[in-house]
């Protein structure tokens, strides 16, 4: 299996599903052997990790520790190398590589399927086959487009997917959403597609968080507690998130929103919160993991997501498993497993603040959705994603 | 020689529009959505198109061909209300189906409402409006009652009977029967002569579920098939009441499953079977004297599997605006506005709270189905912003009160 991060050392969510999907085929009896393009100290992992630049020595020689996330854009990664001016290579030069590695691996381990995730690893899983002659699943957790949002498409991502999705024998996409954007935007006949949505693991989240203590506060005195995760960027529309508050204030004012994660539009989202005003009712908490994430999400009375394109979205099952009431894009891909959810067009922010006032407003409307939620969920989880994987597999 | 009594319930409600907070105070017109689904009067000029116009054409031919043949209805009064606003060529159907006599109407709350589990006193207004409305309309007076959706207990046998109505109806769920056969006449406990009919809902959803589903082994479901199935009842029953909701004619069971040519064929294949009579509810009630009584203390309906009322109240939302609109009613009375009085009560309606089931893992398909809803929590949310929008205007009602009282007084 090809990837690009995982965790403690990812920035998003294609790290968390890379490390539930893989532990659950372990579980269910799958040898997985995971390639990453750089070493990082990985502790008690399920998988045999391999490092392709450890194997191989040749990315130790420029460590790139920063700037390399799944995320940027093949432009912002230009943006930023400008900036250190220390790397000798742009972030498709790094993919380049990552493949070359991968095609000694291949040579090296043994193996019989090769699944590789989101472009980044397409190039790889796509070598590891030229000279293994084994069959190639691809898995898009996220497509070019939806980066790049209304932004112009980089030429070399876009042909690295579209090569990717035409070599592999399989395709899985994240939901319905993406697959029906790779059939509209990739030309991918549909009979290659096979959907299988993302989980989570309930035994990964204790039932009872304790709630941060200025939150805790915050809440005693009769306030609610609004919140965002995600990566400040524009896929995931923090800047409608804003918008929102703005309208919720008007009518709601006992409200705060508290901001979880970081990214390229931190600064822009900050300027507007100070230039409507609403400082005093933003709270800004950088990029949290585990526990503390999870006791924020246990403080909240909703959960938004106005993502401007989400093809899966695992954070409100996050949420959910709070009993956290989720306010979801109408297009993300997790509404099509979270049916108990609220949800609106990222762009209707009348829609999305009417709502949130709703569950503010009535307990009965946050007990329901957050108990239907939690309830839901425990079907959407790591191990029936592996079975469907398994059954793909086999199918090869 | 069992009576076969047909009792179709035609309603629609006056769904409420996607309502938000900023139209609080606003906007009064909660019932005027020209969107998809809650568009009232496309819907019921859809549901005319495809069901009412068609079945009574074919009801009204096979009326007047066997003088033998005999139905009831129970229209909902939100349902005629609507008729007389944009369904008048319906409304014509229907009157003259009840001229040919072989028509009974049944009675029910005006307003399709759970309020007999809430206020027995707006229960029995909204019963006399109904009444009215059928008078007003039909000319005759209703007297075997329906409750909304067939919820029923000992306790409203009890007022129904109290109210002057000699028949009620009820589902023939197997919880309550037992062993018992829906193929007789009842007692409710703790009445007098009120009698008690039950759905036979083995029959009656042959034909309102099952009809035009591939899958089931009877498939296809010709008159002649069924009206042996009702034969089949002689001697071990007096009668088969059928009910179920009159949309199944071709808006449960579309017309290309062949459900009007069945409906057609039906009063001359049970005709067929000499010992077959047709007979409406009131009929049923005289012809027949109850076997046994029984004790139904706890409410049942013919919802769901369950046949309770799960439907309506399972989850706190459906609870909290519940009691929201039945805590207003004595603001709502006090008010002396009727335009606040009417909304009111047509926020009764129960399909509002329907709307807000959240069972949807069990038999939710049903619910999803007819939820003009994106979901449960959409409908809850646009109902309880209505909602503090009349206590809005109920505010401003009383302030316009207050100023009126003291002005008569200095003239007095």
């Amino acid at each position: 299996m090809f990837g690009w991060e995982f965790p403690p050392y990812n920035s998003g969510g294609l790290g968390v599903a890379c490390w539930g999907l893989t532990r659950a085929l372990v579980s269910a009896g799958v040898d997985v052997t995971f390639v990453l393009p750089k070493s990082f100290p990985l502790e008690d992992s399920h998988c045999e990790i391999i490092f392709a630049d450890t194997t191989l020595g040749a990315l130790k020689l420029k460590p790139i520790q920063t700037g390399l996330t799944p995320y940027l854009t093949a432009s912002e990664y230009a943006r930023a190398k400008g900036k250190s001016g220390q790397y000798g290579h742009t972030l498709l030069d790094e993919v380049l590589r990552y493949a070359e590695l991968a095609r000694e691996i291949a040579l090296e381990e043994d193996f019989d399927i090769i699944h590789a995730h989101d472009w980044l690893s397409f190039l790889a899983g796509i070598e590891a086959k030229k000279v293994s002659g084994k069959p190639l699943v691809v898995h898009v957790h996220a497509t070019e487009f939806d980066r790049v949002g209304s932004g112009s498409v980089n030429p070399f991502v876009y042909d690295v997917e579209q090569e990717g999705m035409e070599k592999a024998d399989k395709i899985i996409a994240v939901s319905n959403f993406t697959k029906d954007l790779l059939i509209s935007n990739y030309d991918i006949p549909a009979s290659k597609i096979r959907v299988i949505h993302n989980g989570i693991d309930e035994n990964d989240f204790k039932e009872k968080n304790s709630i941060p203590v200025y939150l805790q506060k915050l809440k005693e005195e009769g306030n609610k507690i609004i919140l965002f995760v995600g990566r400040l960027t524009l896929q995931k529309g923090p800047d409608y998130f804003v918008k929102t508050a703005k309208k919720v204030l008007e009518h709601y004012k006992k409200a705060y929103f508290v901001v979880i994660g970081s990214g390229d539009m931190e600064g822009r989202m900050l300027e507007e919160v100070s230039r409507e005003g609403l400082s005093e009712r933003f709270i800004f908490a950088g990029f949290l993991r585990d526990g503390l994430r999870d006791s924020v999400y246990a403080s909240s009375d909703i959960y938004v997501m106005p993502s401007v394109s989400e093809p899966f979205g695992i954070t409100p099952l996050e949420a959910a498993m709070q009993n956290v009431p989720t306010l979801i894009s109408r297009n993300a891909g997790v509404g099509e497993v979270l049916t108990h959810a609220l949800k609106a067009d990222f762009w209707d922010v009348d829609e999305m603040a009417s709502k949130i006032i709703a569950v503010l407003e009535h307990p009965a409307l946050q007990k329901t959705l957050g108990e239907n939620s939690r309830a839901q969920i425990k079907n959407v989880n790591w191990k029936n994603a592996a079975e469907k994987c398994i059954i793909l597999y086999n199918e090869l | 020689m069992p009576s076969v009594c047909f009792y179709f319930q035609v309603h629609q409600p006056m769904r409420i529009k996607r309502y938000r907070i900023f139209d609080i105070g606003r906007d009064k017109e909660y019932f005027s959505s020209t969107e998809g689904k809650t568009d009232n009067k496309a819907i019921m000029r859809k549901v005319a198109s495809k069901c009412y116009l068609p079945a009574n054409s074919v009801l009204l031919d096979a009326l007047n061909r066997h003088p033998e043949f005999k139905i009831s209805f129970s229209l909902s009064g939100v349902f005629l209300e609507q008729l007389e606003d944009y369904g008048q060529d319906v409304l014509d159907s229907f009157q003259k189906l009840v001229g040919t006599g072989q028509v009974e109407l049944l009675s029910e709350t005006y307003y399709h409402s759970l309020s007999f589990l809430y206020s027995q006193d707006e229960f029995r207004k909204q019963v006399l409006k109904h009444r009215e409305l059928i008078e007003k309309l039909f000319g005759v007076t209703p007297k075997v009652f329906r409750n909304t959706e067939l919820i029923y207990s000992n306790e409203i046998a009890r007022v129904i009977e109290d109210m002057g109505f000699l028949g009620i109806l009820a589902e023939g769920a197997d919880h309550i029967l037992d062993w018992r056969s829906p193929n007789f006449i009842y007692k409710p406990k703790g009445t007098k002569n009120i009698k008690l009919l039950l759905k036979n809902y083995k029959l009656s959803d042959d034909i309102a579920f099952r009809f035009g589903s591939r899958d089931w082994s009877e498939y296809p479901l010709t008159a002649d098939k069924f009206s042996q199935w009702v034969g089949a009842v002689n001697g071990a029953g007096e009668t088969v009441n059928l009910f179920m909701d009159y949309e199944t004619f071709g808006e449960h069971q579309w017309e290309d499953t062949g459900i009007f040519k069945f409906l057609a064929a039906l009063p001359r294949e049970i005709l067929k079977h000499k010992d077959n009579r047709f007979h409406t509810p009131s009929e049923v009630v005289s012809r027949y004297n109850p076997v046994a009584e029984l004790d139904i203390p706890h409410y049942t309906s013919w919802a769901d599997i369950e046949r309770d009322l799960s439907a309506w109240r399972s989850n706190a939302m459906q609870e909290d605006a519940l009691k929201s609109i039945y805590d207003l009613e004595t603001k709502v009375e006090n008010c002396q506005d009727e335009s606040i009085i009417e909304d009111w009560r047509r926020l009764q309606t129960s399909d509002h709270f329907y709307y807000m089931c959240t069972k949807w893992f069990a038999d939710g398909d049903v619910h999803k189905y007819f939820n003009p809803y994106e979901s449960p929590y959409d409908a809850f949310i646009s109902f309880m912003n209505v909602l503090k929008d009349m206590k809005v205007r109920l505010v401003e009602s009383e302030k316009k009160h207050e100023h009126k009282v003291p002005i008569k007084k200095v003239f007095a």
